[in-house]
């Protein structure tokens, strides 16, 4: 602990950590929305699909979805721009007075790893925390769509309105139980040499030698990150529960 | 206007519901289907708005025609529904709205109402139930008696043609019960028709114009409140003076 600069690459990395993270959490959120709303599609091969795609992703380890991505993403590049685009696709889009020509063209296929961390991370986490929306949505007593649907309010609108407020308190457990595991997972992007947390503190005890120092430095920040953001979920779970909390409203 | 219900057959599954219901009846009454519990009475109701929808049979509400042959159009329903309110038994308001969100989420949406218009037909309507003082809180604060008026009050809200009410005693104590019975029979005046299942006998006197007495899905007596003194049929005679 003689050199508090080798500290710095460690606060990077952490960012680095934060950033896959979070951005894979709300990616992950809004996509898990998707799945369970196709998984529950009334057009049956769409909600088949969906589902046998989520029972193989959950039936893989996480290191080989990462690694996946990592290589199959510039693959996936190269068969859009060959196949698809014929080598480059010109696209002419008419107008009212002019038209707009667009020349569309895969030139790179060097991929950011940091982006398909991103991507595999909310994918991951997208197909466990679908299951706990379904949980969540059945949680929901059939009364509260049956009210809404005799005094016609539409679908979407009983859904946004009346349906995911409540989701909520049910879902907000499992939630953040899911995130806790996909912020140790972020640990899985080292392998497709993202510069996080892990791979970083690797780097730093080949300098240093100092294994058991570093290593317990970074379980601090894992530890440190962990119980901040449960605190976080604390307030939101009682946010969920507002309705039922006494009330100060005065009375007119 | 007629309320008007021919061979009605309904099913859940394999078990049978409801057979051959044929009923009609003039709108502004107030109709009390009366019966123990399994006798169909509450399949019944929720034909009204077709909550429940018949195997076979036909319904003529208002001018609204059903032949269930074919499965009713989703909008042929929803038209339906905007004459046919209904408080149910657990109320199913939604607890994380305040009582006025409640009243006036629907009127807003589906009567295309502004949210003051909405407003202040919510408090008038409240104000006419006692309850216009809740109007800011959460359903859950309430008391059950207070809970049911909120709930007959979101019904009102769309100015129905008939208000169906599953139970609406069930889960109150006896002087509710009656404050209940007086908000029916205010309503009652005001020309809405009102159907009503319950099994209570006090309250179903309380409130009736009409008496539908239903046993294991038939009907097995109807006829007008003095049915209550004059029973013809030996099983509604036996249920009464239980």
């Amino acid at each position: 602990m003689q050199d508090w600069h080798t500290l710095l690459p460690l606060l990077n990395a952490t960012k680095i950590t934060l950033l896959i993270a979070i951005c894979a959490l709300f990616a992950g959120l809004i996509l898990s929305f998707i799945i369970t709303i196709l998984e529950s599609w009334r057009f049956k091969p769409v909600s088949w699909f969906v589902s046998i795609c989520v029972i193989t992703i959950r039936a893989l380890p996480e290191m080989l979805i990462v690694i996946a991505i990592y290589n199959g993403l510039p693959l996936m590049l190269i068969f859009i721009n060959d196949t698809l685009f014929n080598g480059g696709m010109d696209l002419t889009i008419p107008l009212y007075f002019t038209e707009l020509s667009l020349h569309l063209e895969v030139t790179d296929y060097n991929v950011n790893p940091i982006l398909c961390g991103i991507i595999a991370l909310s994918i991951l986490y997208a197909v466990y925390a679908s299951q706990t929306l379904r949980g969540a949505l059945k949680a929901i007593p059939a009364g509260q769509k049956q009210a809404a649907q005799v005094l016609g309010l539409s679908k979407s609108r009983t859904f946004i309105r009346i349906i995911i407020p409540q989701m909520w308190r049910y879902a907000l457990p499992g939630l953040g139980n899911q995130w806790l595991v996909l912020l140790k997972d972020t640990a899985l992007v080292s392998l497709i040499a993202v510069n996080d947390i892990m791979l970083q503190t690797r780097s730093i005890i080949a300098n240093t030698r100092e294994p058991f120092t570093w290593y317990l430095i970074a379980a601090t920040v894992y530890l440190i990150i962990s119980l901040l953001s449960q605190r976080v979920l604390q307030y939101f779970e009682t946010r969920s529960l507002y309705f039922e909390q006494p009330q100060t409203v005065s009375e007119k | 206007m007629n309320i008007e219900l021919n061979h009605i057959n309904c099913f859940y599954g394999s078990h049978q519901a409801l057979y051959d219901i044929s009923i009609t009846y003039p709108l502004g009454e107030t109709i009390v289907l009366l019966g123990p519990s399994g006798a169909g009475k509450s399949s019944l109701l929720k034909v009204f708005n077709l909550l429940e929808i018949p195997t076979s049979g036909e319904m003529t509400i208002a001018d609204l025609h059903f032949d269930f042959q074919q499965k009713p159009s989703e909008k042929l329903v929803s038209i339906l529904r905007r004459d046919v309110g209904i408080v149910f038994q657990n109320y199913n308001l939604w607890p994380h709205l305040t009582v006025l969100d409640n009243l006036i989420e629907a009127p807003c949406q589906v009567l295309r109402l502004s949210k003051s218009e909405a407003s202040d037909k919510a408090y008038k309507i409240l104000q006419r139930l006692k309850i216009a003082n809740m109007a800011n809180r959460y359903p859950l604060h309430l008391s059950g008696g207070q809970q049911q008026r909120v709930a007959i009050a979101r019904a009102l809200m769309m100015e129905p043609k008939i208000l169906l009410f599953d139970e609406p005693t069930a889960a109150l104590d006896p002087e509710i019960t009656s404050q209940v019975a007086e908000i029916i029979n205010e309503l009652s005046n005001t020309g809405i028709t009102q159907i009503i299942v319950t099994h209570e006998v006090d309250f179903a006197k309380k409130v009736a114009s009409q008496v539908i007495y239903m046993e294991k899905g038939k009907i097995i007596e109807q006829g007008d409140k003095t049915c209550f003194i004059h029973p013809l049929s030996k099983q509604f005679q036996a249920y009464l003076s239980h």
